[in-house]
């Protein structure tokens, strides 16, 4: 008797141990991460130089600068090539999906689709520098195939498959009298997508995009081997334009790149973890966000 | 030579022949031959699962929404056969528009649910806004609707009460001048006072429309409508008008059924 009330309580302590960690674990990475670069943050880091130079040179013996807007601008330019991509067809996927096609199609797509998110990054890396590479060489003439341009297609492939099944579900969450209602009014199957089910799903669709774009802000092995890891500034302001045949590096290719020779501890080091702050911090806003809209659905 | 205005086909909106259904195997109308008048109210009575629904449904051919549907037979709507290969559905939609036993107003604005069938039908661009804010306006008079949302026209209509909902469905019909308006249990999901409303809202648009509706609330196919169709496990067993039906039925099923025997 009392070994079945001491059993039932050890498990209902060991599950509340395990739905408390995920907390325990976010909290634990932003605090190491933090701890890491808060010397350097706090007391040497010019924050005006980090966001408003391009000159990104840590090793340099004499005068080390720690610029972060070419690598800011390569995470931007980069997701913004891959969400120009894969907000069309991921969204047009998923009306597909959810609307359009018959029950088999949609097993078979669905399956084809998890495939794609099964696939390793660093074969989509892989993918970048061969065959990518190529065809950007051929299609467009650019001198260097590793690029903006490859790296933004490569990302949308891979965050395809997050927008697809998150806005599936959204679609798929409209109750089907609104559908109903609209055919019988004489709407064509595309008039109700466009008339009835976006307004009723835009906020599902919209959280499904934020969610790509935070996949694509994060991902770091197929971008550092696709977007040619040069830093520079791919953006002109004068006039506005977005070099998407340029080479690139971004935020995340370059902590990997560089964490391993940095001495730790030394300012390089230091300034590495600083930009991985700056990631946790927008990947934490756009998921919040994301998060913050899907809440507003259920209230509806 | 002059024609009828209404020659002997014009008096029927609705004429179905060897009208057969099955959902799947199971066949839910058999042999149904019926004619409806025009400019009247009729009303479908019958005992769950008798196929007055998938009749009803049949009329502007949303039954099809489900994949294993079968149809046969004719559905003559005003002379021509529905299920001809060259029927359009969004213009059979257009002349024969539905109400559904929920309230189902779409999720945007009040007035965007009435003007839903002119932005769908009418060519971009050929319906000056004002024209269109008009047909708003008058559809929702018709409906007695408009002195209650006429200063919430851009609020979300699924945010009215059912009763309003009900009325915008039914509003959200008119602006295209249906020829035909069938209803499917539309009071079910209202109270007593809603549902008075809904029926007298009916006798209000009786003539200017034809209105078929499906009832399950006997006392309402008494009240509210002209002629009456008894149905029974997919065939019709008797179609007169209602008072006849109720009181001198011809079959003893019906007389069994109006008299609150089963069903």
């Amino acid at each position: 008797m009392n070994w079945r009330l001491l059993g039932e309580r050890a498990i209902e302590t060991l599950i509340r141990v395990c739905g408390v960690s995920a907390i325990v674990f976010v909290f634990g990475i932003f605090v190491f991460v933090l701890k890491e670069g808060w010397e350097f943050l706090t007391h040497r880091l010019d924050l005006v130089q980090f966001f408003t130079s391009i000159e990104w040179r840590p090793t340099s013996p004499n005068d080390p600068t720690y610029g972060a807007l070419a690598l800011l601008a390569g995470t931007a330019a980069v997701t913004a090539v891959a969400m120009a991509i894969a907000v069309p067809f991921g969204l047009g996927t998923a009306v597909f999906v959810s609307e359009f096609c018959r029950p088999r199609t949609k097993e078979a797509l669905k399956i084809v689709i998890e495939l794609l998110a099964a696939i390793p990054s660093v074969v989509w890396g892989f993918i970048g520098i061969t065959l990518m590479n190529v065809t950007v060489i051929a299609v467009t003439g650019a001198p260097v195939g590793v690029n903006v341009l490859n790296s933004g297609v490569i990302l949308a492939l891979m965050s395809m498959p997050i927008i697809v099944s998150i806005g599936e579900d959204a679609l798929k969450a409209v109750p089907d009298h609104f559908r109903e209602a609209a055919e019988s009014l004489g709407a064509t199957r595309w008039q109700v997508v466009y008339k009835v089910l976006f307004p009723a799903a835009k906020n599902g669709l919209l959280a499904a995009v934020l969610l790509g774009v935070g996949r694509a802000v994060g991902e770091t092995m197929a971008v550092l081997m696709a977007t040619g890891h040069s830093i520079r500034m791919v953006f002109d302001s004068e006039p506005p334009v977005l070099h998407v045949l340029s080479p690139a590096r971004t935020l995340t290719a370059t902590i990997a790149a560089e964490l391993g020779e940095a001495p730790k501890g030394s300012d390089h080091y230091q300034a590495l973890f600083v930009i991985g702050l700056l990631l946790f911090a927008i990947t934490f806003a756009i998921n919040l966000a994301a998060d913050l809209i899907v809440r507003g659905i259920r209230k509806e | 030579m002059t024609t009828e205005p209404n020659g002997p086909t014009d008096q029927y909106s609705i004429e179905t022949k060897d009208l057969c259904l099955w959902y799947g195997d199971f066949q839910a109308l058999i042999q149904v031959r019926v004619r409806i008048r025009q400019g009247i109210i009729t009303s479908l009575i019958g005992p769950s699962g008798c196929g007055k629904t998938t009749l009803l449904r049949c009329f502007n051919r949303v039954n099809e929404r489900y994949g294993n549907v079968t149809t046969t037979g004719d559905v003559r709507v005003l002379g021509k056969n529905i299920y001809d290969e060259d029927v359009s559905l969004p213009e059979l939609r257009k002349a024969v528009g539905m109400v559904f036993q929920r309230p189902n107003p779409l999720p945007i604005s009040i007035y965007e649910n009435v003007a839903f069938q002119l932005k769908v039908h009418a060519e971009p661009g050929s319906l000056s806004k004002r024209e269109r804010d008009q047909a708003v306006e008058s559809a929702l008079k018709e409906v007695l609707l408009w002195d209650a949302v006429k200063d919430s026209l851009h609020k979300k209509a699924t945010g009215l009460q059912l009763e309003e909902q009900q009325k915008l469905c039914i509003a959200r019909l008119l602006p295209l001048k249906p020829q035909v308006i069938l209803m499917d249990e539309p009071c079910s999901a209202l109270d007593a006072r809603g549902t008075e409303a809904i029926e007298d809202l009916m006798s209000v648009l009786r003539e200017r429309y034809t209105i078929v509706i499906v009832t399950h609330n006997m006392a309402q196919a008494r009240r509210a409508s002209d002629e009456c169709i008894y149905m029974l496990l997919g065939r019709i067993v008797e179609h007169g008008p209602t008072l006849d039906v109720f009181l001198r039925p011809n079959h003893k099923d019906t007389e069994n059924y109006v008299e609150g025997r089963y069903g």
